[in-house]
């Protein structure tokens, strides 16, 4: 039961970070489909910055340097979307599907390049980042998680930057008739979902494995924090209740046999991995008919057509 | 004054784009190759990525003609649901289960390989249809329902291949699937002319020409018929199609169904031909074909005969990035150029009113340049709410 909630915790932890980027993506009217591939670019660059450190480097800075990297080349690589969706007023759809496509070839480049070999693995020692509480392992990230939740919640219902923010996802025109500049709120946007995504990318990788492959990004982690966004009806508080729901999904790969009944049902590794996709699906089969979705999303806002 | 119309047609504006978009494209990779490797850049990365197949002649020619078949398919699939108003990222998926269908039949049955095809072709079709029906009745977003089973059709043809280990298609002495023989096999003879012997490269056969082929039909049945102007129509205005009296519910099954089919049966081309065999192990990474659909879709400005040279082309840059010597430059270079197009393309209508522009003074764009239709599709509660 404990490795049940350590699984669960620590996916419910990135799901729940990198929905919430989406959120705000989202709510300024801009849709990230770049989600996976930013957190893919995040969790690279951390890791690279955790490996260059000197090795005499104090496990707090260490932690402390390789977020702020990941977080930063979020930020980076979300630009390259806000500069396409929003100044050159692009398919937004197809701009996310390049960045996602394009990181993992620029991830496979650099890793291959720092290997110097064919191979696509890169190791680290992850061990700064866990700590125990009891028998149950916990990492910095859920700390910094239910901080980044409880920010956004705060940010998005309790600020004018926030509710401005919203306006330009449901209604830019009239946004921008009140004097708020819908590009810049929509930058505003696009920019803290790259930093979510970054540290959501680097808190995947990096807590669970001491080595990791490349070559699969991040294996549609993304895409199921878009999903849980919808689930989450783009509410922050939401959001954090379908992070945990899917992450037992998905937790069960993990824990399935070691856990009797689970194994008596002779399931493959593969059918436990399809379980969030699957239950995703029905998910947003059910809920999508009184879908709460920003008005204006995925539409270019051009301030000539008001 | 019949070459001015010439140049300021939207085909020629769409192509002049789409060589921008490559010309930047191989200038952001040729950078990339001049940061990982200084002076090696262009003779040990560039030359190859130009040269493509042609660098080691003749078989390297015959690897990019076996890798375009199955990619001019799934640019096909792509840019179909483009006409018609969807963006089809699922063609990774489809083209899973088109594998998985073909493969099935071909090692099991050892059926002839123009029903193995049509399997290839009914899975395909199948998956994509899914999304279809989520779109058209759930209202769920076809990019959304097309991502999730792309995972779950990998997880789920896996699981069978592989079979713990003891699955009746998977070869466990070489840890992937047993390989296509005999009459499952597609043809490498055309009227009398062996391709395989010409370009020295075993898994060369006519799949190319049928995806040619069904290239041009799709042209016709898109540009000539009335089933192809429906969909179109579905694609650029669900609203007025609807009013039409066009059912715009069976219409979007319809072309995601369409669209399955393609890209299973680009799956089918290249199983079929001997050219790998599926590694079930290797479960978390989807077949890249599907994603490099998009860019060739998008570099075609979705038109299926111009499909056809796009596909040459990105089979060219990757069958030359395998070509470059690989302890500087991983080969996933020509990923990069091709990620990089595709994220250009995004904004070509940019591009396209620039081009207009300059070639024709100071008048505003043509009408006839249509956005991409899928912006136009998204677009249209806005449009309703302004009324």
């Amino acid at each position: 039961m404990l490795l049940m909630i350590k699984y669960a915790l620590l996916s419910a932890t990135v799901l729940m970070l990198v929905a919430l980027g989406g959120c705000y993506s989202e709510h300024s009217g801009v849709i990230n489909l770049a989600l996976e591939g930013i957190m893919v670019i995040g969790g690279l660059m951390g890791i690279m910055m955790l490996n260059l450190l000197p090795a005499d480097t104090s496990a707090g800075m260490k932690v402390f340097l390789s977020i702020v990297v990941a977080a930063a080349s979020g930020i980076l690589y979300s630009a390259l979307l806000a500069f396409s969706a929003i100044n050159l007023k692009a398919d937004q759809t197809i701009g996310g599907t390049a960045l996602n496509l394009l990181s993992t070839a620029i991830a496979m480049v650099v890793v291959k390049r720092y290997n110097g070999t064919q191979s696509s693995k890169m190791s680290y020692d992850n061990s700064a980042f866990l700590f125990k509480i009891g028998g149950l392992t916990i990492n910095v990230f859920l700390i910094i998680g239910i901080v980044l939740l409880i920010a956004a919640y705060v940010v998005l219902y309790k600020t004018r930057f926030g509710l401005r923010l919203q306006a330009c996802g449901e209604h830019p025109q009239a946004a921008d008739s009140v004097g708020i500049n819908v590009y810049k709120m929509r930058w505003s946007g696009v920019l803290i979902s790259g930093f979510l995504a970054g540290i959501g990318g680097f808190a995947y990788i990096v807590p669970a494995v001491q080595t990791w492959n490349f070559e699969v990004g991040v294996a549609g982690m993304g895409f199921l924090a878009l999903a849980v966004m919808i689930f989450g009806q783009w509410k922050p508080g939401k959001i954090a209740l379908a992070a945990i729901f899917f992450a037992i999904f998905k937790s069960l790969a993990n824990i399935y046999d070691s856990i009797d009944w689970l194994n008596a049902l002779h399931l493959t590794k593969e059918m436990y991995n399809m379980m969030p996709f699957v239950a995703s699906m029905i998910v947003l089969a059910f809920t999508s008919k009184q879908s709460k979705a920003p008005k204006a999303e995925g539409i270019p806002y051009d301030k000539g057509q008001r | 004054m019949n070459k001015k119309k010439f140049t300021v047609s939207p085909g020629f504006i769409s192509l002049l784009s789409s060589l921008i978009c490559i010309v930047i494209g191989m200038a952001v990779g040729f950078l990339v190759l001049l940061l990982l490797g200084g002076s090696k850049a262009y003779t040990d990365g560039f030359r190859q990525i130009l040269l493509g197949g042609f660098y080691m002649m003749p078989s390297g020619i015959g690897k990019e003609i076996v890798t375009a078949g199955p990619l001019i398919m799934c640019g096909l699939s792509v840019a179909f649901a483009f006409k018609t108003g969807l963006f089809n990222i699922g063609a990774a998926g489809q083209y899973t289960l088109g594998a998985f269908g073909g493969l099935a039949f071909a090692i099991l049955l050892n059926a002839p390989w123009w029903l193995c095809l049509l399997i290839a072709t009914a899975a395909g079709a199948i998956w994509g249809a899914i999304p279809g029906i989520f779109k058209a009745y759930l209202n769920v977003n076809e990019v959304i329902t097309s991502i999730m089973f792309n995972w779950i059709g990998l997880y789920g043809c896996n699981t069978i291949m592989y079979g713990r280990g003891t699955g009746a298609m998977y070869n466990a002495k070489q840890s992937k699937t047993f390989s296509v023989t005999g009459g499952s096999l597609i043809p490498s003879k055309i009227f009398g002319w062996d391709m395989s012997a010409t370009f020295g490269y075993k898994s060369c056969t006519v799949a190319i020409f049928l995806a040619i082929i069904i290239a041009v039909i799709l042209y016709i049945v898109l540009n000539k018929t009335t089933f192809g102007y429906e969909l179109k129509a579905c694609g650029s205005n669900k609203n007025a199609a609807r009013y039409a009296g066009i059912n715009e519910k069976k219409n979007i099954i319809l072309s995601m169904l369409i669209a399955g089919a393609l890209a299973g049966f680009g799956a089918g081309l290249y199983y079929l031909s001997g050219a790998a065999q599926w590694s079930p192990g290797d479960s978390t990474s989807l077949p890249a074909t599907g994603f490099d659909g998009i860019s060739v879709a998008l570099l075609a400005s979705s038109n299926p005969i111009g499909a056809i040279f796009s596909a040459l082309f990105i089979s060219h840059i990757t069958t030359g990035g395998g070509f470059m010597n690989a302890s500087y430059f991983p080969p996933e270079i020509a990923n990069i150029i091709s990620g990089i197009i595709i994220y250009l393309c995004a904004f070509s209508l940019l591009f396209r009113s620039r081009i207009t522009k300059l070639l024709t003074g100071k008048r505003r764009p043509e009408p006839e340049v249509k956005p991409e239709p899928s912006k136009q599709a998204a677009a249209d509660p806005a449009g309703k709410e302004r009324e």
